[in-house]
Protein backbone atom coordinates (compact mmCIF):
# COMPACT_ATOMS: atom_id res chain seq x y z
CA UNK A 1 0.00 0.00 0.00
CA UNK A 2 0.88 3.26 -1.04
CA UNK A 3 1.65 5.85 1.88
CA UNK A 4 -1.04 8.56 1.79
CA UNK A 5 -0.75 12.06 1.20
CA UNK A 6 -0.59 13.94 4.15
CA UNK A 7 -0.11 17.99 5.48
CA UNK A 8 1.80 19.36 7.94
CA UNK A 9 -0.07 20.98 11.05
CA UNK A 10 1.39 22.88 14.11
CA UNK A 11 -0.32 20.85 16.62
CA UNK A 12 0.54 20.82 20.56
CA UNK A 13 0.24 17.21 22.06
CA UNK A 14 -2.85 17.73 23.60
CA UNK A 15 -4.74 19.12 20.03
CA UNK A 16 -2.54 16.33 18.23
CA UNK A 17 -4.96 14.12 20.53
CA UNK A 18 -8.21 15.79 19.74
CA UNK A 19 -7.18 15.97 15.76
CA UNK A 20 -7.04 12.11 16.08
CA UNK A 21 -10.46 11.95 18.27
CA UNK A 22 -12.26 14.27 15.14
CA UNK A 23 -10.79 11.62 12.71
CA UNK A 24 -11.45 8.73 14.12
CA UNK A 25 -15.24 8.91 13.77
CA UNK A 26 -16.05 8.70 17.34
CA UNK A 27 -19.86 8.41 18.89
CA UNK A 28 -19.77 9.33 21.87
CA UNK A 29 -17.06 11.44 23.90
CA UNK A 30 -17.64 12.12 27.99
CA UNK A 31 -14.82 14.48 29.32
CA UNK A 32 -14.03 15.90 32.56
CA UNK A 33 -11.72 18.83 32.05
CA UNK A 34 -8.20 19.19 34.22
CA UNK A 35 -4.75 20.49 33.71
CA UNK A 36 -3.09 19.69 31.22
CA UNK A 37 -5.61 17.62 29.24
CA UNK A 38 -7.99 20.70 29.33
CA UNK A 39 -7.14 21.94 25.64
CA UNK A 40 -8.08 18.05 24.38
CA UNK A 41 -11.70 18.29 25.54
CA UNK A 42 -11.84 22.01 24.31
CA UNK A 43 -10.97 21.15 20.97
CA UNK A 44 -12.97 18.63 20.62
CA UNK A 45 -16.22 20.80 22.03
CA UNK A 46 -15.32 22.97 18.85
CA UNK A 47 -15.15 20.37 16.83
CA UNK A 48 -18.95 19.63 18.13
CA UNK A 49 -20.30 22.82 18.07
CA UNK A 50 -19.40 23.69 14.54
CA UNK A 51 -20.67 20.26 13.33
CA UNK A 52 -17.56 19.09 12.26
CA UNK A 53 -18.38 15.90 14.01
CA UNK A 54 -20.89 13.42 14.29
CA UNK A 55 -20.09 12.68 18.06
CA UNK A 56 -22.48 12.53 21.42
CA UNK A 57 -21.08 14.83 23.55
CA UNK A 58 -21.63 14.51 26.92
CA UNK A 59 -20.39 17.10 29.70
CA UNK A 60 -20.36 15.21 33.15
CA UNK A 61 -19.88 16.58 36.92
CA UNK A 62 -16.87 14.13 37.35
CA UNK A 63 -14.48 12.02 35.97
CA UNK A 64 -15.86 9.34 38.04
CA UNK A 65 -19.52 9.82 35.65
CA UNK A 66 -17.38 10.55 32.98
CA UNK A 67 -15.50 7.03 31.97
CA UNK A 68 -19.15 5.95 33.27
CA UNK A 69 -20.64 7.10 30.64
CA UNK A 70 -17.95 6.00 28.28
CA UNK A 71 -18.11 2.39 29.61
CA UNK A 72 -21.98 2.25 29.16
CA UNK A 73 -21.88 3.86 25.39
CA UNK A 74 -19.58 1.41 24.56
CA UNK A 75 -21.20 -1.44 26.31
CA UNK A 76 -24.05 -0.44 24.09
CA UNK A 77 -21.72 -0.89 20.93
CA UNK A 78 -20.51 2.78 20.85
CA UNK A 79 -16.83 3.91 19.63
CA UNK A 80 -15.61 6.27 22.56
CA UNK A 81 -13.23 8.27 24.12
CA UNK A 82 -12.25 10.34 26.90
CA UNK A 83 -9.25 11.92 28.42
CA UNK A 84 -7.91 12.74 31.45
CA UNK A 85 -4.91 13.05 33.99
CA UNK A 86 -3.45 12.90 37.48
CA UNK A 87 -6.20 13.11 40.23
CA UNK A 88 -8.77 12.93 37.61
CA UNK A 89 -7.85 9.70 36.93
CA UNK A 90 -7.23 8.77 39.84
CA UNK A 91 -10.98 9.51 40.80
CA UNK A 92 -12.02 7.20 37.85
CA UNK A 93 -9.66 4.53 39.20
CA UNK A 94 -12.81 1.62 40.75
CA UNK A 95 -14.56 2.47 36.70
CA UNK A 96 -11.30 1.75 35.23
CA UNK A 97 -11.90 -2.02 36.56
CA UNK A 98 -15.65 -2.14 35.87
CA UNK A 99 -14.25 -1.14 32.15
CA UNK A 100 -11.96 -3.34 31.18
CA UNK A 101 -14.16 -6.06 33.38
CA UNK A 102 -17.03 -5.52 31.18
CA UNK A 103 -14.95 -5.62 27.91
CA UNK A 104 -15.39 -2.01 26.80
CA UNK A 105 -13.09 -0.95 24.58
CA UNK A 106 -12.81 2.71 25.73
CA UNK A 107 -10.27 4.80 24.23
CA UNK A 108 -8.49 7.63 26.88
CA UNK A 109 -5.84 9.84 26.04
CA UNK A 110 -3.71 10.89 29.65
CA UNK A 111 -1.86 13.51 29.88
CA UNK A 112 0.88 12.45 32.55
CA UNK A 113 1.00 15.14 35.90
CA UNK A 114 1.74 14.41 39.14
CA UNK A 115 -0.80 13.67 41.96
CA UNK A 116 -0.97 15.80 44.99
CA UNK A 117 -0.11 16.63 47.71
CA UNK A 118 1.97 19.05 47.42
CA UNK A 119 -0.07 20.49 44.36
CA UNK A 120 1.86 19.95 41.27
CA UNK A 121 0.41 20.58 37.86
CA UNK A 122 3.32 19.09 36.18
CA UNK A 123 4.25 16.41 34.57
CA UNK A 124 5.66 12.50 35.77
CA UNK A 125 4.04 9.08 35.54
CA UNK A 126 2.74 8.92 38.60
CA UNK A 127 -0.77 8.70 37.62
CA UNK A 128 -0.93 6.04 35.05
CA UNK A 129 1.61 4.17 36.92
CA UNK A 130 -1.05 3.46 39.96
CA UNK A 131 -3.56 2.18 37.09
CA UNK A 132 -0.66 -0.39 35.57
CA UNK A 133 -2.60 -3.21 37.02
CA UNK A 134 -6.57 -2.38 36.05
CA UNK A 135 -5.87 -4.64 32.70
CA UNK A 136 -5.56 -1.45 30.42
CA UNK A 137 -3.38 -1.40 27.47
CA UNK A 138 -0.74 1.62 28.00
CA UNK A 139 1.13 2.87 25.51
CA UNK A 140 3.61 6.00 26.13
CA UNK A 141 4.52 8.27 23.35
CA UNK A 142 7.81 10.02 22.83
CA UNK A 143 6.55 13.61 20.84
CA UNK A 144 3.25 14.75 19.12
CA UNK A 145 3.39 13.05 16.64
CA UNK A 146 3.62 9.77 18.51
CA UNK A 147 0.30 10.79 20.02
CA UNK A 148 -1.77 11.60 17.18
CA UNK A 149 -0.38 8.06 15.33
CA UNK A 150 -1.52 6.21 18.35
CA UNK A 151 -4.42 7.37 19.31
CA UNK A 152 -5.64 6.73 15.88
CA UNK A 153 -4.10 2.92 16.48
CA UNK A 154 -5.37 2.72 19.84
CA UNK A 155 -9.25 2.47 18.89
CA UNK A 156 -8.28 -0.31 16.34
CA UNK A 157 -6.51 -2.46 19.07
CA UNK A 158 -9.05 -2.08 21.55
CA UNK A 159 -12.26 -2.76 19.65
CA UNK A 160 -10.98 -5.65 17.85
CA UNK A 161 -13.28 -8.90 18.49
CA UNK A 162 -10.60 -10.39 19.97
CA UNK A 163 -9.23 -7.67 22.64
CA UNK A 164 -12.35 -5.72 23.88
CA UNK A 165 -9.59 -3.99 26.01
CA UNK A 166 -9.38 -0.52 27.24
CA UNK A 167 -6.29 1.53 25.79
CA UNK A 168 -4.63 4.32 27.67
CA UNK A 169 -2.48 6.30 25.73
CA UNK A 170 0.07 8.10 27.49
CA UNK A 171 1.14 11.44 27.38
CA UNK A 172 3.99 13.88 28.89
CA UNK A 173 2.29 17.12 30.74
CA UNK A 174 3.42 20.31 29.32
CA UNK A 175 6.81 19.03 27.73
CA UNK A 176 4.05 17.39 24.78
CA UNK A 177 0.68 18.67 25.86
CA UNK A 178 1.19 22.05 25.53
CA UNK A 179 4.32 22.65 22.95
CA UNK A 180 3.92 23.14 19.41
CA UNK A 181 5.18 20.61 17.02
CA UNK A 182 4.91 20.15 13.52
CA UNK A 183 2.31 17.25 12.85
CA UNK A 184 1.90 15.05 9.81
CA UNK A 185 -1.28 14.16 9.74
CA UNK A 186 -3.49 11.99 7.46
CA UNK A 187 -6.81 13.01 5.69
CA UNK A 188 -10.07 12.15 7.26
CA UNK A 189 -10.80 9.45 4.75
CA UNK A 190 -7.62 7.93 4.94
CA UNK A 191 -7.46 7.53 8.85
CA UNK A 192 -11.48 7.03 8.60
CA UNK A 193 -10.81 3.73 6.40
CA UNK A 194 -7.70 2.90 8.67
CA UNK A 195 -9.88 2.79 11.61
CA UNK A 196 -13.14 1.14 9.98
CA UNK A 197 -16.24 0.85 11.56
CA UNK A 198 -16.28 -0.98 14.95
CA UNK A 199 -17.18 -4.97 14.60
CA UNK A 200 -19.53 -6.90 17.21
CA UNK A 201 -18.60 -9.86 18.37
CA UNK A 202 -21.21 -12.48 18.99
CA UNK A 203 -21.63 -13.72 22.76
CA UNK A 204 -24.00 -16.41 24.15
CA UNK A 205 -26.77 -15.06 25.93
CA UNK A 206 -28.89 -16.28 28.60
CA UNK A 207 -31.57 -17.44 26.07
CA UNK A 208 -29.22 -19.85 24.57
CA UNK A 209 -28.62 -17.63 21.72
CA UNK A 210 -25.82 -15.77 20.14
CA UNK A 211 -26.42 -12.06 19.99
CA UNK A 212 -24.05 -9.39 19.29
CA UNK A 213 -22.05 -8.43 22.64
CA UNK A 214 -23.48 -5.08 23.23
CA UNK A 215 -26.95 -3.62 25.51
CA UNK A 216 -29.78 -4.05 23.34
CA UNK A 217 -33.49 -3.88 24.10
CA UNK A 218 -33.77 -6.50 20.66
CA UNK A 219 -31.25 -8.77 21.75
CA UNK A 220 -30.46 -9.06 25.72
CA UNK A 221 -27.71 -9.75 27.20
CA UNK A 222 -25.93 -9.13 30.77
CA UNK A 223 -22.65 -7.55 31.48
CA UNK A 224 -20.30 -7.68 34.18
CA UNK A 225 -23.12 -8.74 37.04
CA UNK A 226 -22.75 -10.86 40.33
CA UNK A 227 -19.72 -13.20 40.25
CA UNK A 228 -18.47 -14.53 42.96
CA UNK A 229 -16.18 -17.49 43.93
CA UNK A 230 -17.10 -19.70 41.29
CA UNK A 231 -16.57 -17.61 38.37
CA UNK A 232 -14.64 -14.03 39.24
CA UNK A 233 -11.52 -16.06 38.59
CA UNK A 234 -12.19 -17.42 35.09
CA UNK A 235 -13.31 -13.98 34.07
CA UNK A 236 -9.68 -12.81 35.38
CA UNK A 237 -7.70 -15.32 33.46
CA UNK A 238 -9.99 -14.22 30.01
CA UNK A 239 -8.64 -10.92 30.94
CA UNK A 240 -4.73 -12.18 30.90
CA UNK A 241 -5.59 -14.02 27.80
CA UNK A 242 -6.56 -10.90 25.85
CA UNK A 243 -3.94 -8.95 26.98
CA UNK A 244 -1.22 -12.03 26.03
CA UNK A 245 -2.95 -11.15 22.65
CA UNK A 246 -2.88 -7.56 22.62
CA UNK A 247 1.27 -8.27 22.24
CA UNK A 248 0.82 -9.58 18.75
CA UNK A 249 -2.43 -7.04 17.99
CA UNK A 250 -0.33 -3.93 18.64
CA UNK A 251 2.41 -4.59 16.77
CA UNK A 252 0.29 -5.60 13.63
CA UNK A 253 -1.66 -2.52 13.90
CA UNK A 254 1.14 -0.41 14.35
CA UNK A 255 2.39 -2.25 11.27
CA UNK A 256 -0.49 -1.28 9.22
CA UNK A 257 -0.54 1.77 10.38
CA UNK A 258 3.19 2.06 8.71
CA UNK A 259 1.87 1.24 5.73
CA UNK A 260 -0.28 4.50 5.26
CA UNK A 261 1.67 6.68 7.53
CA UNK A 262 5.06 5.99 6.27
CA UNK A 263 6.02 6.29 10.41
CA UNK A 264 6.68 3.80 12.97
CA UNK A 265 7.79 3.13 16.44
CA UNK A 266 10.25 0.30 16.82
CA UNK A 267 8.13 -2.93 16.63
CA UNK A 268 5.28 -0.77 18.50
CA UNK A 269 6.14 -2.49 21.61
CA UNK A 270 9.93 -1.29 22.53
CA UNK A 271 11.92 0.79 20.21
CA UNK A 272 15.14 0.70 20.14
CA UNK A 273 17.80 3.50 19.44
CA UNK A 274 21.15 2.46 18.27
CA UNK A 275 21.18 -0.75 20.43
CA UNK A 276 22.37 -3.48 18.37
CA UNK A 277 25.73 -3.62 19.35
CA UNK A 278 25.30 -1.74 22.11
CA UNK A 279 27.24 -2.51 25.73
CA UNK A 280 25.68 0.01 28.01
CA UNK A 281 21.73 1.53 27.23
CA UNK A 282 19.18 3.32 29.30
CA UNK A 283 15.66 2.27 29.33
CA UNK A 284 12.73 4.84 29.78
CA UNK A 285 9.31 6.05 28.68
CA UNK A 286 8.16 9.18 27.02
CA UNK A 287 9.38 12.40 26.11
CA UNK A 288 12.70 11.60 27.76
CA UNK A 289 13.56 9.94 25.11
CA UNK A 290 14.22 12.97 22.26
CA UNK A 291 16.63 13.90 24.81
CA UNK A 292 18.46 10.83 25.50
CA UNK A 293 19.04 10.03 21.88
CA UNK A 294 20.70 13.29 21.48
CA UNK A 295 23.10 12.22 24.29
CA UNK A 296 23.44 8.59 22.90
CA UNK A 297 24.40 10.19 19.34
CA UNK A 298 27.13 12.31 21.35
CA UNK A 299 28.73 9.10 23.13
CA UNK A 300 28.64 6.75 19.75
CA UNK A 301 30.83 10.22 18.20
CA UNK A 302 33.17 9.36 20.98
CA UNK A 303 33.41 5.68 19.85
CA UNK A 304 30.84 4.80 23.52
CA UNK A 305 28.95 1.73 22.52
CA UNK A 306 25.82 3.52 24.29
CA UNK A 307 22.10 2.73 22.92
CA UNK A 308 18.48 3.57 24.07
CA UNK A 309 15.55 1.77 24.45
CA UNK A 310 12.35 3.21 24.57
CA UNK A 311 9.20 0.88 26.67
CA UNK A 312 6.08 2.39 24.16
CA UNK A 313 4.29 -0.78 25.37
CA UNK A 314 3.94 -0.75 29.09
CA UNK A 315 0.41 -3.24 29.37
CA UNK A 316 0.97 -5.90 28.21
CA UNK A 317 4.54 -5.96 29.20
CA UNK A 318 6.70 -6.74 25.80
CA UNK A 319 9.00 -9.42 28.28
CA UNK A 320 10.44 -11.54 25.49
CA UNK A 321 11.19 -8.02 23.02
CA UNK A 322 12.69 -6.61 26.12
CA UNK A 323 14.86 -9.61 26.86
CA UNK A 324 15.75 -10.10 23.66
CA UNK A 325 16.68 -6.36 22.68
CA UNK A 326 18.68 -6.54 26.40
CA UNK A 327 20.64 -9.49 26.55
CA UNK A 328 23.50 -8.88 25.14
CA UNK A 329 24.14 -5.16 27.05
CA UNK A 330 26.33 -5.13 29.74
CA UNK A 331 24.66 -2.38 32.18
CA UNK A 332 21.34 -1.15 31.75
CA UNK A 333 20.05 1.83 33.54
CA UNK A 334 16.50 2.48 34.05
CA UNK A 335 14.70 5.48 34.24
CA UNK A 336 11.49 5.78 36.01
CA UNK A 337 9.78 9.00 36.71
CA UNK A 338 7.83 7.86 39.53
CA UNK A 339 8.65 6.09 42.41
CA UNK A 340 6.94 3.23 44.50
CA UNK A 341 7.15 4.61 47.63
CA UNK A 342 8.95 1.55 50.24
CA UNK A 343 10.04 -0.41 47.14
CA UNK A 344 13.11 -0.95 46.33
CA UNK A 345 13.12 1.35 43.16
CA UNK A 346 10.69 2.15 40.28
CA UNK A 347 7.85 0.28 38.40
CA UNK A 348 9.64 0.22 35.56
CA UNK A 349 12.95 -0.93 37.42
CA UNK A 350 11.47 -3.72 39.01
CA UNK A 351 9.57 -4.99 35.62
CA UNK A 352 12.95 -5.10 33.50
CA UNK A 353 15.03 -6.51 35.97
CA UNK A 354 12.71 -9.13 36.87
CA UNK A 355 12.32 -10.25 32.87
CA UNK A 356 16.66 -10.10 32.69
CA UNK A 357 16.91 -12.59 35.56
CA UNK A 358 15.93 -15.18 33.21
CA UNK A 359 18.22 -13.56 30.28
CA UNK A 360 21.22 -16.45 30.09
CA UNK A 361 23.60 -13.45 30.30
CA UNK A 362 22.01 -11.64 32.73
CA UNK A 363 23.42 -7.87 32.60
CA UNK A 364 23.84 -5.25 35.57
CA UNK A 365 20.49 -3.21 35.89
CA UNK A 366 20.58 0.17 37.70
CA UNK A 367 17.63 2.66 38.71
CA UNK A 368 17.36 6.60 38.30
CA UNK A 369 14.08 7.96 40.16
CA UNK A 370 13.87 11.39 38.21
CA UNK A 371 11.91 14.13 36.94
CA UNK A 372 8.76 14.13 39.53
CA UNK A 373 6.65 17.00 39.62
CA UNK A 374 8.31 17.98 35.80
CA UNK A 375 11.86 18.75 37.41
CA UNK A 376 13.27 18.73 34.18
CA UNK A 377 16.06 16.05 33.13
CA UNK A 378 18.55 18.10 31.01
CA UNK A 379 21.24 16.72 28.88
CA UNK A 380 24.18 16.76 31.38
CA UNK A 381 22.16 14.51 33.61
CA UNK A 382 21.62 12.13 31.41
CA UNK A 383 25.31 11.98 30.27
CA UNK A 384 25.77 11.56 34.79
CA UNK A 385 23.57 8.20 34.05
CA UNK A 386 26.12 7.21 30.79
CA UNK A 387 29.10 7.70 33.14
CA UNK A 388 27.85 5.69 35.76
CA UNK A 389 27.15 2.60 33.47
CA UNK A 390 30.80 3.29 31.88
CA UNK A 391 32.16 2.66 35.35
CA UNK A 392 30.09 -0.33 36.28
CA UNK A 393 31.34 -1.84 32.64
CA UNK A 394 34.79 -1.33 33.50
CA UNK A 395 34.43 -2.16 37.28
CA UNK A 396 31.54 -5.02 36.66
CA UNK A 397 30.56 -3.61 40.18
CA UNK A 398 27.26 -1.65 40.90
CA UNK A 399 27.58 1.00 44.19
CA UNK A 400 24.21 2.60 44.52
CA UNK A 401 21.59 0.13 42.41
CA UNK A 402 18.99 2.83 43.29
CA UNK A 403 19.34 6.75 43.01
CA UNK A 404 17.50 9.80 42.95
CA UNK A 405 18.76 12.24 40.07
CA UNK A 406 18.22 15.60 39.79
CA UNK A 407 17.91 16.23 43.14
CA UNK A 408 19.33 18.78 45.68
CA UNK A 409 20.06 16.93 48.63
CA UNK B 1 -14.71 -26.48 42.29
CA UNK B 2 -17.33 -29.09 41.01
CA UNK B 3 -16.45 -31.01 37.72
CA UNK B 4 -19.28 -29.66 35.97
CA UNK B 5 -18.26 -25.71 36.38
CA UNK B 6 -16.80 -24.46 33.07
CA UNK B 7 -13.15 -23.29 32.00
CA UNK B 8 -12.14 -20.11 31.42
CA UNK B 9 -11.99 -20.89 27.76
CA UNK B 10 -15.63 -21.93 27.82
CA UNK B 11 -17.49 -19.19 29.35
CA UNK B 12 -18.54 -15.57 27.53
CA UNK B 13 -16.36 -12.68 28.59
CA UNK B 14 -17.35 -9.87 31.03
CA UNK B 15 -19.79 -11.94 33.00
CA UNK B 16 -22.33 -12.16 30.36
CA UNK B 17 -24.83 -14.59 31.84
CA UNK B 18 -24.90 -17.44 29.53
CA UNK B 19 -28.32 -19.56 31.62
CA UNK B 20 -31.08 -17.24 33.01
CA UNK B 21 -31.05 -15.73 36.79
CA UNK B 22 -34.21 -17.94 37.16
CA UNK B 23 -32.33 -21.22 37.13
CA UNK B 24 -30.24 -19.94 40.15
CA UNK B 25 -32.77 -20.37 43.57
CA UNK B 26 -31.87 -17.83 45.92
CA UNK B 27 -34.86 -19.36 48.27
CA UNK B 28 -31.94 -21.01 49.98
CA UNK B 29 -30.76 -17.84 51.55
CA UNK B 30 -34.22 -17.86 53.48
CA UNK B 31 -34.01 -17.80 57.41
CA UNK B 32 -37.86 -16.60 57.93
CA UNK B 33 -40.49 -17.87 55.44
CA UNK B 34 -43.44 -15.80 54.37
CA UNK B 35 -47.05 -17.82 55.68
CA UNK B 36 -50.29 -16.07 54.45
CA UNK B 37 -53.36 -16.33 56.75
CA UNK B 38 -55.74 -16.28 53.94
CA UNK B 39 -59.22 -15.31 56.48
CA UNK B 40 -57.56 -12.30 57.08
CA UNK B 41 -55.88 -11.43 53.33
CA UNK B 42 -58.26 -9.14 51.05
CA UNK B 43 -56.04 -9.65 47.77
CA UNK B 44 -55.18 -6.02 47.84
CA UNK B 45 -51.91 -6.61 46.55
CA UNK B 46 -49.69 -4.76 48.00
CA UNK B 47 -47.49 -7.56 48.78
CA UNK B 48 -47.37 -8.77 45.19
CA UNK B 49 -46.33 -5.04 44.29
CA UNK B 50 -43.87 -4.64 46.87
CA UNK B 51 -41.90 -7.98 46.58
CA UNK B 52 -38.45 -6.85 45.45
CA UNK B 53 -37.98 -10.89 43.71
CA UNK B 54 -41.47 -11.33 42.11
CA UNK B 55 -41.48 -14.37 44.38
CA UNK B 56 -45.40 -13.49 45.00
CA UNK B 57 -47.74 -15.13 42.08
CA UNK B 58 -51.69 -14.34 41.54
CA UNK B 59 -53.19 -17.71 41.50
CA UNK B 60 -56.28 -17.05 38.84
CA UNK B 61 -58.22 -19.99 39.72
CA UNK B 62 -57.83 -20.42 43.30
CA UNK B 63 -57.97 -15.97 43.12
CA UNK B 64 -55.35 -16.39 45.60
CA UNK B 65 -51.85 -14.99 46.45
CA UNK B 66 -48.84 -17.81 46.58
CA UNK B 67 -45.16 -17.19 47.56
CA UNK B 68 -42.76 -18.95 45.83
CA UNK B 69 -40.14 -20.31 47.72
CA UNK B 70 -37.51 -21.08 45.22
CA UNK B 71 -36.97 -17.73 44.93
CA UNK B 72 -38.17 -15.99 48.30
CA UNK B 73 -35.17 -14.82 50.32
CA UNK B 74 -37.57 -14.19 52.97
CA UNK B 75 -36.95 -10.41 53.83
CA UNK B 76 -40.16 -9.88 55.43
CA UNK B 77 -41.37 -6.67 53.25
CA UNK B 78 -44.84 -8.17 52.17
CA UNK B 79 -45.29 -8.92 56.03
CA UNK B 80 -44.30 -5.18 56.97
CA UNK B 81 -46.35 -3.97 54.12
CA UNK B 82 -49.33 -5.95 54.77
CA UNK B 83 -52.44 -3.68 56.27
CA UNK B 84 -54.53 -6.73 57.32
CA UNK B 85 -51.28 -8.45 59.07
CA UNK B 86 -52.19 -11.55 56.97
CA UNK B 87 -48.54 -11.94 56.84
CA UNK B 88 -46.96 -13.75 58.75
CA UNK B 89 -42.64 -14.58 58.69
CA UNK B 90 -42.36 -18.16 60.25
CA UNK B 91 -38.83 -19.23 61.11
CA UNK B 92 -37.84 -22.38 58.65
Amino acid sequence: MAVAKQKVLALSGDEAVAYAVKQSDVDVVAAYPITPQTIIVERFSEYVHNGEVDTEFICVESEHSALTACLTAAAAGARTFTASGSAGLALMHEILYVTSGCRAPVVMAIVNRALSAPINIHCDHTDSMVERDASWIQIYVENSQEAYDSVIQAFKIAEHPDMLLPVMVMLDAFFLSHTLESVNVLSDEAVRKFVGTRKIPLVRSHEGKLVPFKLDPEDPVTMGPLDLYDYYFEHKRQQEEAMQRALQKIKQVHDEYGEISGRGYGNGLIDPYRLEDAEMATICMGSTAGTTKVIVDQLRAKGVKAGLLRLRTYRPLPSQDLTKALENVKAIAVMDRSHSFGAHGGPIFHEVRHVLYDAPTRPQVVNYIYGLGGRDMPQTLIHEIYKDLQKIVETKRVEKPVQFIGLRE
Amino acid sequence: MTSKQKGWKEIPIAGVCWKPTTEYLTGDWRTFKPVLDSEKCNKCLLCYVYCPDGAIEWKTEAEEIEFNYKYCKGCGICANECRREAIKMVLE
